[in-house]
Order: C-alpha cells, then structure tokens, then sequence
C-alpha cells in the first residue's frame, strides 16, 4: 500500500480509496479549452527523447513483437528518430506508443498498424491494412498510399491522416480527433461516431455516417447515400476555415478550394436519452 | 476466418505452384486446419486431368484394413472409366488415398463422373485440361510439398486455408471446390453463407451435386448453375451479391479468367495488386509481398465490387 497518505482524514481516505469526485486531468482525457494543458505533454514515466538522434530497424527477419520491442528499448535509450525498413505489411506494427517520437516506416504495414497510440509523429511510406491508428489519443499519422477498412476506428484524437483512398467503415465508433483522407471512402464510413471530424477529399459509399450519434464528416465529392439519421448541414465559416487550415496543413487542399464540400452531420432523431443525473437514476432503479 | 488468395499472369506462364504457396504460406495463420490449391498449367489438348480421392486422411488412420479397400475403390474407378472408352494415359498415385489421372475421353464427362462417385468413398476433385486441383489437411508448405507442387508452372491460380467454421475439418470440406460439371472452373470463399439451405436445396431440385456440407460449396454450385444457363462469369458474381446471403469474398477461377465478388457490407477484406502483366490478390498483404516484396501499390476493393481478369 505504497504511496497511502500519513494523513488520515476523511477526505484522505476516500481518495485513497478511489471514491474521489475530483476532475481527472491528464492528455488522455479529452479536455477542451484547458489552460493546464500544456502541463500534461507527456506521461511522467514516458522516456526522454531526442528527435535529432536517429536510428534504423530492419524488420524484414523480425516478429512484430521483436520489432515492437526494439521500438521500445531504441525509446528507453533517447533515440526519437526511428525508421523501419521492410516492414512488408507485417500486423500490428507501432501499437502502444505511450510518448513523443518520430516513426517512420519505409513500406506497407498490414492490420493494426500503430494503433493505441498517445503521442508519436507517424509517416508510413506506403499502404495499411485494417484499423489503422485504432484508438489513438493524440499524435499524427499520414498514410502516403491507400488504408483498408475501419481506418481510424474508435478514434480518440490526433490527426489521422490518408493521402489515397480507404475502405469500408472509416472512422467507425470515433470519439474525437480528425479522420482525413486524400480519395475515396467505402461504405457505412462514419458508422456510429461520436465525436470528431472526418474530411474525405474524394467521394463516399452508401450508408455515410449511418446511427451517428454526433460529429462532422465533409465529403468533397459524391455521397453515394447517406445511413440513418445522417443529414446534411449547411457548410460554415468557421467549417470553411477549419478545412482550409487542415487540408493545407497536410497538403491536400483542393485546387478548387473548399466551398464544395458537404457537411454531414447527425439528423438527432435517434437520440433517446433521458435527463437525469446519475443519482436520480439511481432513485427510480 | 480463412485466407483467400489468387494470382494471374498475363500472356505468360510462371512458377505458379510455388508462389501460390508462398502465397497461402503467410496466410497460415488465418486458418491452419487444411490447405487447398487450383492451379492452371497448360491445357492438354484432348486429354483431361483428374483429381480424385478416394478416402478421407481420418480412414485412413483407422489401420490396415483401410488399404485393401482403398485399392478395391481405385480398381473400381478404373473400371468405370474404362465402362466410359476413357483411356488412362498417365497415372499417379500422389497419396495413398489421391490420385492424378491423365485420361483421354472423347464424350460427355459428367455422366462418367457422377457414376464413378457412386463408388462409396470416392470424390473427384476436378477435372479438365488445365486445371489441378489440390486440397488436403496442414498448411501450405506441407500440403504442397506433398503433392509435388513447387515445380509447377501455369498461368494462373487461386488457393485457400482454411479455418473451419462451419462444417468439419477434412479433406470433401476443404477448398478450392470444383464448378462440377464445367471443366476447369474452381471457387475459393472466405466467410459464411446464410441463406445456405434454402439455395442448397433449390440447388438439389435442380439435379446439382453436394458433396459436403461446407457452405462454401454452394458457391461453386451456384457458379455452375448459372454457367449451364449460359451467364457469363462476371455477371454470375454480380448475381451472387444479390442472391446469396452472409458475409463473403470469394474468388474463381476458370481455364482463362479469374475474378472475384465482394458483398455488400464488404465485410470480407481483399488486397487487390494490379499491374500490366501481374495480378495478386490475398486476403492480407502479406500473402501478396511473399511474392513481390519490393514496394508496391495495393488497393482495398469496395462493398460489391466485382472484378474479372484474363489470362
């Protein structure tokens, strides 16, 4: 029971035991507007890394483990440069990287691909399979090539970010950040989101942002059709100015601007929730 | 789960029975329980190619008893297809329990196929002028070591491993399943049918045969259903996306052409490489840089997407 406090009061206690009430802080959670953040960059475990020294992995003879391992011990000795050669759409390369750092992988990556990210830069050279960038907190990812499916699912923040075209299912379950794609998207992209924003240049499958709950999708092209409950909204300044900042950020500004995009959001006709708080729940449970 | 792959040269012939099983290779572990090849070599002029088994690898755990009767069935079937004028020109005993015939037939070979697989135990896997159709329990290495495959060249094939899910782990239950009765015409699946009784037995009324109870199967029976009523292969494929029910990605292969149907949740993945004179396509990228590992672009085929190449 390390770290219980010598003081025993009340409130001590309670904390001690978890029971506490108090807003957790920290950049995993997602705090809009909070002047402390620049106090949260990084975990205070996280090991300290130096962008300017770099170094290389060959993964060709590699198990993703070895490979994900190595990542690792590379961050534990200050390198903050790191590139993979030959990673030859191996599955779950760069998962779980919980700090600052530069990956950057010379070739395809296959499923999972540094997903349950908090942080690093991230540039793949090439393709990624399915859910690419799962759960990411914060961080970047550009993609040069195309993406499978279920790209960027349960997204949570960072920018996500596919030059060519993805599959079905982009975005799926997202509860923050920014899905932007260069092509095209499937079917059913958009499923379920929550939160977040998701641009695709090109053009989009049938049933876009079906049973969203929340969030925006712009889609620069054709809509083959929307799912349930998605409805279009009229294209604001302010959206105007957010794509324009992003898309020029990662180059992909369209030559012809963005006044053309259509903005997707949630119609709220599914929304059944009730008013209450937890506690009067818990009176008419 | 299961891992799909195909592969097709244009104008030229490869070492196809290696890179597919390079290919199936680095799927293994997407379905360890069997491995299946269809290759397409050079078509015999006149001549066709049968693969038959003649028991499953479980009989022939069951002891010695199990060799007479496998050598009563395959002097049974040399006997039909000696009932049928077909001339056996080559044969091959590959395993105990499968063989490679090379035989001369001038007629119809459906009938002669439906009444050597009256022989109790016996299934023919395929038959035509280019294509050999290969299946058996292990991964791809052994399955192919097996048969001798590595030498093989041809223009084009489609492979599988398997993860059993819905129906049993041997040997009738494995793919790549043969469009009987249409020569040369191979199907490979991953996913699950739904609707799977209800064509199987619209299939049945109409005289098709089942040889197992793998959904998959119904696949390669529709293919042939809709190849007797003379639809083209592509427009079979768009058909099946309507028709037939559950999750799938399915390729197929004939002497010439090979192509794939997606449904519509695209819930199936495929990696689709194309260039002039090469076209892979795997359920994974892996499978699909076992082959070609400098950098390449490979793309994600969409919800109902259907594709045909020739060779």
């Amino acid at each position: 029971m390390a770290g219980l406090s010598q003081d025993d009061s009340q409130d001590n206690r309670a904390r001690d035991l978890g029971m506490t009430t108090e807003q957790l802080s920290g950049r995993t959670q997602q705090v809009f507007f909070e002047p402390e953040e620049g106090e949260n960059f990084t975990y205070p475990w996280a090991p300290d890394v130096d962008f300017n020294k770099r170094t290389e992995i060959d993964a060709d003879e590699l198990t993703t483990a070895e490979v994900n391992a190595q990542i690792h011990a590379l961050m534990g000795q200050g390198y903050g440069t790191i590139v993979i050669k030959n990673p030859r759409g191996k599955h779950g390369l760069g998962v779980g990287i919980l700090s600052r750092l530069n990956l950057i992988f010379e070739g395809s990556l296959g499923y999972f691909a540094v997903g349950l990210i908090d942080g690093p830069n991230v540039r793949i050279n090439g393709r990624v399979g399915w859910s690419c960038g799962e759960n990411m907190m914060s961080g970047t990812i550009m993609i040069e090539k195309n993406a499978g499916s279920t790209f960027g699912a349960a997204l949570r923040g960072g920018d996500l970010v596919c030059r060519g075209s993805v599959g079905s299912r982009t975005g799926i379950d997202m509860k923050g950040g920014s899905v932007i794609v260069g092509g095209d998207t499937g079917a059913l992209s958009g499923f379920m989101m929550q939160r977040g924003r998701m641009v695709v240049c090109g053009n989009a499958g049938k049933n876009l942002g079906d049973s969203m709950y929340d969030g925006t999708i712009y889609i620069g092209g054709s809509i083959q059709s929307l799912g349930v409950d998605a409805v279009e909204s009229p294209l604001t300044d302010l959206d105007r100015a957010w794509l324009t900042r992003k898309l020029t950020l990662f180059g992909l500004l369209p030559e012809k601007g963005v006044d053309h995009f259509t903005k997707i959001v949630a119609g709220k006709q599914l929304w059944n929730y009730d008013h209450l708080e937890p506690n009067e729940k818990k009176l008419i449970l | 789960m299961c891992g799909i792959a195909g592969l097709i040269h244009r104008g030229k012939s490869s070492n196809v029975g290696s890179e597919m099983t390079s290919m199936l290779q680095a799927l293994k572990h997407r379905g360890p329980d069997s491995t299946g090849f269809a290759v397409y070599g050079a078509p015999t002029e006149g001549d066709y190619i049968m693969r038959i088994k003649v028991a499953e690898q479980e009989d022939m755990a069951k002891g010695h008893g199990i060799l007479a009767v496998v050598d009563g069935r395959i002097a049974a079937v040399e006997a039909r297809l000696a009932e049928h004028d077909a001339k056996v020109k080559a044969k091959d005993k590959v395993r105990p329990y499968a063989l490679r015939y090379i035989i001369g037939h001038g007629g119809d070979t459906e009938e002669m196929v439906r009444y050597i697989e009256e022989i109790e135990g016996v299934e023919i896997l395929s038959m035509g002028s280019g294509l050999e159709l290969i299946k058996d329990l292990g991964d791809a290495a052994v399955v192919s070591g097996n048969y001798g495959l590595g030498s093989f060249q041809g223009t084009h094939a489609i492979g599988h491993t398997r993860m059993a899910t819905e129906s049993d782990v041997d040997i009738r239950s494995a793919h790549p399943y043969w469009a009987f009765p249409y020569n040369d015409v191979s199907v490979v699946h991953n996913g699950q049918i739904t609707n799977y009784w209800i064509m199987r037995r619209e299939m049945e009324r109409k005289g098709h045969r089942f040889m197992s109870n793998c959904d998959s199967e119904l696949l390669a029976v529709y293919t042939a259903d809709n190849l007797s009523n003379n639809v083209s292969l592509e427009d079979s494929l768009r058909r099946s996306i309507e028709e037939i029910d559950g999750v799938f990605t399915y390729l197929v292969a004939t002497k010439d052409q090979l192509g794939f149907a997606k449904d519509t949740m695209a819930a199936k993945p495929l990696v689709l490489y194309e260039s002039d004179d090469l076209i892979a396509l795997a359920s994974e990228e892996v499978s699909i840089r076992a082959i070609l590992p400098h950098e390449i672009d490979t793309t994600d085929p969409y919800d109902e997407e259907v594709r045909v190449w020739q060779a």
